[in-house]
C-alpha cells in the first residue's frame, strides 16, 4: 500500500502503458487499461436501466413497488392481445355462436375459412383421446366412422360436447353398459352364451333361436336394441356391426360383460366457447359423413 | 469513477466491503418483497387445500421428475390464455411448498389440467403415452400401479401445516384414512373428506380398480385437481376481459 504512494507513474516504453510499480527481480507489470469499449457497454447498460427503472414496474416498496411512467401490467396486456386475436377471427368465429347448423353448413366460403381453425381446436382438445384423425382408439370411440352412440347431427354432437359423457358436468349425458359379471346379474355360462351371440350378431350369422339370442332379447335389448341395432338416446352402441369401442375380440366383450363400461367423455363448456364448440360439432359431423359416404 | 476503483482494488478489505454492499443491493431486491408476502399475495376465499391423496401424487410428479418437461404456470401471453386459459395467478400456487412453476417445457403446461381428460385417458397415458398419443415422446411411467405408502401423510401434512398450509388437527390426524376414502366413492369416509375439503373435491376410483389404493390413484388425483383449487384466476382474468 505504501508502494502506490511511492510509485510514481512509470511508463513502458514498448507498450506505453503504466506499470504497477511491483518490481520481482527486475520483472515488471504492466497495468493494462480497461477496454473502452467494455467502459461504453457497462456506462450503457447503466443509462438503460435507469430509464427502465423510470418506466417500467421496478424497485420493491414494502407492499407495494415502482409502477413505472408507462403504467404497465403484463396480465392487462395479455388480455388485450388475446382480445385483439378473438377480434381478428370474430368475423368466421361469431356466426357459429348461435349453432344456426343448416345456415352455416350452407355457407360454403365461411366453412373453407373456419374449417382450418376446427382442424386445430380438434388437435389441441380432442385428438389425445379420439387420435388425430378421429378414429378413436380402445376405450375411445371413433368419431368418422357414421356409428354414433348418441348422434351424429351438430345439434347432438354440439350437446355431447357442452355437457359430456358421464362427466363432472351437472346436465352430462349418462350411460353405463352394467357389469352383469361382477354384479351377479348373469351367471357365468349366460354371459358366454351372449358374448357368443354379440359375436355372432357382428358377423351377420346370428341365431334368433339360440339361448344367447333370448338372454340377449331379456337382458341387453332395451337397451342396445333388437337384434343390437343400438340406443340412440341412452348412449348404448350398435352392436350388430363390426365397430367396437372397447375391442371385438372374445375375451374383450367378455370384459365388458363382466366389469361393464362407462367410457367418460369431458365437458368442454367451460373451456371452449359456444362459437367453438358448434364450429368443432359441424367439423365432427363431417368426419363422420366423409367416412360414411366413403366406406359404404 | 475509475480512479475510485482503482484506489480501492489496493485496499482488500475495502474492496470486500464494497462487494458485499453492491452484491446486497441485488438481494435485498430480490428478496425484499418476500418480507410482506402476506399482505402482497392474498389467499382467496374458496381456495381449498391439496388433500392427502392429492398431495402423495404430487410427491410422486416430484419423485418422477414430471416437472422437468411440464410447467405449471400459464404465462401473462395472449396465444397461453388461448390455448391454456387464464393465466395463472401467485395465490394459486400459495400453499405449494414447492412451487411447480417449472421453465422447461418438452411437454405442454398443465397447469389447467384438471377436467381437461378423464381418469381412464391418464391411466393409459402414463403407462403408455403411446397407447394414446402416437406420436407421444413422453417416458412411460408401467411402474405407477404398485401400492401407495399413506404412513407418512400425516407427518407430511404437519409439516405444511408449520409452513402455514391451513390444515387442522382432524385433516393432518385423518390424513391415511382421507386418502383411503378419496378413492373409494361407496366407502363411509368418502362423505369426511368432502366435508374436510369441501364438496368441488373429486372422488373416484381414479384408476378404475376401487379396491387397491395405488400410485396411480394418487397422481391422477393430483392431475385432476390441477387449477381447481380456487376460481380466482378465472374471475380475475374475467374481469379483466370485461373491461
Ligand atoms: C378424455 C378423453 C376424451 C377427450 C379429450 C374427448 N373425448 Fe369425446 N369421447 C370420449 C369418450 C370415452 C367417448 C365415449 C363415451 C362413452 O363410451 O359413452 C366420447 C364420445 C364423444 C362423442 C359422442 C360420439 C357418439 O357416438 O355420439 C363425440 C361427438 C365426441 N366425443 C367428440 C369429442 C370432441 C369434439 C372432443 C374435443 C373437444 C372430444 N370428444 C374430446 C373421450 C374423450
Ligand atoms: C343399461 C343399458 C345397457 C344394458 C342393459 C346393456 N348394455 Fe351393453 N352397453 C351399454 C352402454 C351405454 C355401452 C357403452 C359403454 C361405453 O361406451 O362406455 C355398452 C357397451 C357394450 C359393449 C361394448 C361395445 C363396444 O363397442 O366395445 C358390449 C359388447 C355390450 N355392451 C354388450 C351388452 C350385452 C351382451 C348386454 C346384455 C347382457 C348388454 N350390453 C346390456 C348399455 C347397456
Ligand atoms: C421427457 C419429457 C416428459 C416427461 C418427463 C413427462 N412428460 Fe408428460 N408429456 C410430454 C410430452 C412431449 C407430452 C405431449 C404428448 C402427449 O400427450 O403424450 C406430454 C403430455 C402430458 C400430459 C397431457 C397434457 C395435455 O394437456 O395434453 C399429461 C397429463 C402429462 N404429460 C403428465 C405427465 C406426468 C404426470 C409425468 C410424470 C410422471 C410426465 N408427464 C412426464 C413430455 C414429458
Amino acid at each position: 500500500m505504501s508502494r502506490s504512494s511511492e510509485h510514481e507513474a512509470e511508463i513502458d516504453p514498448v507498450t506505453g502503458y503504466e506499470t504497477t510499480g511491483h518490481d520481482w527481480n527486475g520483472i515488471r507489470e504492466l497495468n493494462t487499461p480497461f477496454p473502452r469499449i467494455v467502459i461504453w457497454a457497462l456506462a450503457l447498460a447503466f443509462s438503460y436501466s435507469v430509464i427502465a427503472w423510470v418506466l417500467l414496474p421496478a424497485w420493491p416498496l414494502g407492499r407495494d413497488y415502482t409502477r413505472g411512467l408507462l403504467g404497465l401490467d403484463q396480465g392487462e396486456m395479455a388480455v388485450e392481445g388475446y382480445k385483439r386475436l378473438a377480434a381478428v377471427r370474430a368475423d368466421w368465429l361469431e356466426p357459429f355462436a348461435d349453432g344456426d347448423f343448416a345456415a352455416l353448413s350452407g355457407d360454403g366460403s365461411l366453412m373453407a375459412r373456419a374449417m382450418p381453425a376446427a382442424a386445430r381446436l380438434f388437435a389441441d382438445n380432442c385428438a389425445a383421446c379420439h387420435g388425430a384423425a378421429g378414429k378413436g382408439g380402445p376405450g375411445f370411440p371413433d368419431l368418422s366412422d357414421g356409428a354414433w352412440l348418441w348422434g351424429g347431427t351438430p345439434e347432438i354432437i354440439a350437446e355431447t360436447l357442452r355437457f359430456g359423457i358421464n362427466s363432472t358436468h351437472p346436465d352430462t349425458r349418462i350411460s353405463q353398459m352394467p357389469a352383469f359379471g361382477r354384479d351377479g346379474m348373469l351367471p357365468p355360462e349366460d354371459i358366454t352364451a351372449v358374448a357368443d351371440h354379440v359375436l355372432a350378431l357382428s358377423a351377420g350369422k346370428a341365431d334368433a333361436d339360440s339361448p344367447g339370442a333370448t338372454i340377449f332379447a331379456d337382458n341387453c335389448a332395451a337397451c342396445h336394441g333388437e337384434g343390437g341395432t343400438g340406443g340412440l338416446g341412452i348412449g348404448a352402441p350398435v352392436l350388430a356391426d363390426d365397430r367396437w369401442i372397447y375391442g371385438g375380440s372374445r375375451d374383450a366383450i367378455l370384459t365388458t360383460l363382466k366389469r361393464g363400461r362407462q367410457g367418460v367423455m369431458p365437458a368442454w363448456e367451460d373451456r371452449l366457447s359456444a362459437a367453438e364448440i358448434n364450429l368443432l360439432a359441424l367439423y365432427v359431423a363431417r368426419l363422420g359423413e366423409r367416412d360414411a359416404g366413403a366406406g359404404q | 469513477m475509475l480512479r475510485l476503483h482503482y484506489n480501492l482494488e489496493k485496499l482488500s478489505m475495502g474492496l470486500v466491503a464494497a462487494i458485499i454492499v453492491a452484491a446486497s443491493i441485488g438481494g435485498i431486491v430480490e428478496i425484499a418483497p418476500l418480507f410482506t408476502i402476506d399482505k402482497t399475495v392474498t389467499i382467496p376465499d374458496d381456495m381449498r387445500q391439496h388433500t392427502p391423496l392429492e398431495l402423495a401424487g404430487r410427491e410422486i410428479f416430484l419423485r418422477e421428475g414430471c416437472y422437468a418437461c411440464h410447467s405449471q404456470m400459464v404465462r401473462h401471453l395472449a396465444d397461453e390464455i388461448d390455448r391454456y386459459g387464464p393465466y395463472s395467478l401467485a395465490e394459486e400456487s400459495a400453499y405449494d411448498h414447492p412451487m411447480l412453476w417449472g421453465s422447461k417445457r418438452t411437454g405442454p403446461d398443465i397447469a389447467r389440467l384438471g377436467g381437461k381428460y378423464s381418469d381412464d385417458w391418464h391411466v393409459a397415458h402414463l403407462i403408455d403415452p403411446r397407447a394414446v398419443v402416437p406420436a407421444s415422446i413422453m417416458p412411460a411411467y408401467p411402474w405407477l400401479t404398485a401400492p401407495l405408502d399413506i404412513e407418512t401423510l400425516s407427518t407430511q401434512l404437519a409439516t405444511l401445516a408449520r409452513l402455514g398450509v391451513p390444515y387442522t388437527e382432524a385433516m393432518i390426524a385423518g390424513a391415511a384414512h382421507d386418502a383411503l376414502a378419496q378413492s373409494r366413492p361407496d366407502s363411509d369416509g368418502a362423505a369426511d373428506v368432502a366435508a374436510r375439503y369441501g364438496e368441488g373435491v373429486a372422488i373416484r376410483a381414479f384408476d378404475g380398480d376401487p379396491a387397491r389404493l395405488t400410485e396411480m390413484d394418487a397422481l391422477v388425483a393430483y392431475l385432476q385437481s390441477l387449477g381447481t383449487l380456487t376460481a380466482a384466476a378465472r374471475e380475475t382474468v374475467g374481469q379483466e376481459m370485461a373491461k
